[in-house]
């Protein structure tokens, strides 16, 4: 049996990865990759803890962040493609429409 | 035996979602972000969570990562300067703020076990699937419907933005 604190820090490595790639990055794709990490990282959790104390609504909820995913990059991508379309980068630095 | 599983599992996860953030082409992130998903998808497995395990590579693997890999390739990326202007500081949180949850788990960790015996809330002798099936359509069923409007609304969503023009008048 695996301790729950081995779960626990490798899923605290992969969500502080994503974070740390949200804030260097400046290419857009790869930000809302990072965003893929850090929920991948509270996935990795809730069926830890899920397995750990015998209850299954973990994993229930491991489906409802698997749906939020599904829908961020479906947005996601097609705002990528929007403002791609109007500045012709997907540099995070040269949106500043809503700069004043 | 299970040790060893876990430590393969954890290392290439660990490895190749530091390899997401580090590459710098955006073709070989999302490469190595389907490493990490398959690998994952193995973690699960131990975890006796096996139809997390399908789902994780079907939907992950099989249908997000194939939308980044399009957008990717659609939008025909120049190589772009890495980072921010800011990175060191950005590093340097993140460091910080690893180092802290790290002292936190291994620190909780070390205290005595307080695991109350939860009674099972699954009825045993079923399957994975069966579990989750039995739970998610009893207690669970409206967040499920709510979910599903949250589908639909990413759809629409995805197709007002990404359409060039909105019934004759410009989006821009």
């Amino acid at each position: 049996m695996i301790p729950l604190t081995y779960y626990v820090t490798l899923s605290a490595i992969v969500f502080f990865t994503g974070l740390v790639g949200v804030l260097i990055r400046r290419n857009i794709i790869i930000i809302l990759l990072s965003v893929e990490l850090m929920l991948n990282a509270t996935n990795i959790n809730f069926v830890a803890f899920s397995q750990s104390f015998h209850n299954i609504a973990g994993q229930v909820f491991v489906f409802f962040a698997l749906t939020v995913a599904a829908a961020e990059v479906a947005v996601g991508l097609a705002i990528i493609i929007a403002l791609h379309r109007a500045k012709n980068t997907i540099n995070v630095d040269e949106f500043q429409l809503l700069k004043w | 035996m299970e040790h060893l599983f876990f430590f393969y599992f954890a290392l290439v996860i660990a490895a190749s979602s530091v390899l997401v953030v580090a590459l710098r082409n955006p073709i070989y992130s999302a490469l190595s972000l389907l490493i990490m998903f398959f690998h994952v998808a193995g973690l699960y497995v131990t975890l006796h969570a096996e139809f997390l395990a399908a789902v994780q590579v079907i939907v992950y693997a099989g249908a997000i990562l194939v939308l980044y890999l399009f957008v990717v390739m659609l939008l025909n990326l120049k190589q772009d300067e890495r980072y921010h202007r800011q990175w060191p500081v950005a590093a340097g949180i993140g460091s910080v703020l690893v180092l802290e949850a790290l002292v936190l788990t291994v620190l909780k960790g070390r205290s005595p076990s307080t695991t109350p015996a939860v009674p099972e809330t699954s009825a045993v002798g079923l399957g994975n699937t069966e579990a989750l099936g039995d739970v998610l359509y009893s207690t669970y069923l409206f967040p499920f419907e709510v979910a599903s409007l949250i589908l639909l609304v990413a759809m629409i969503g995805a197709i007002i933005l990404a359409k060039r023009d909105l019934g004759g008048e410009s989006i821009q």
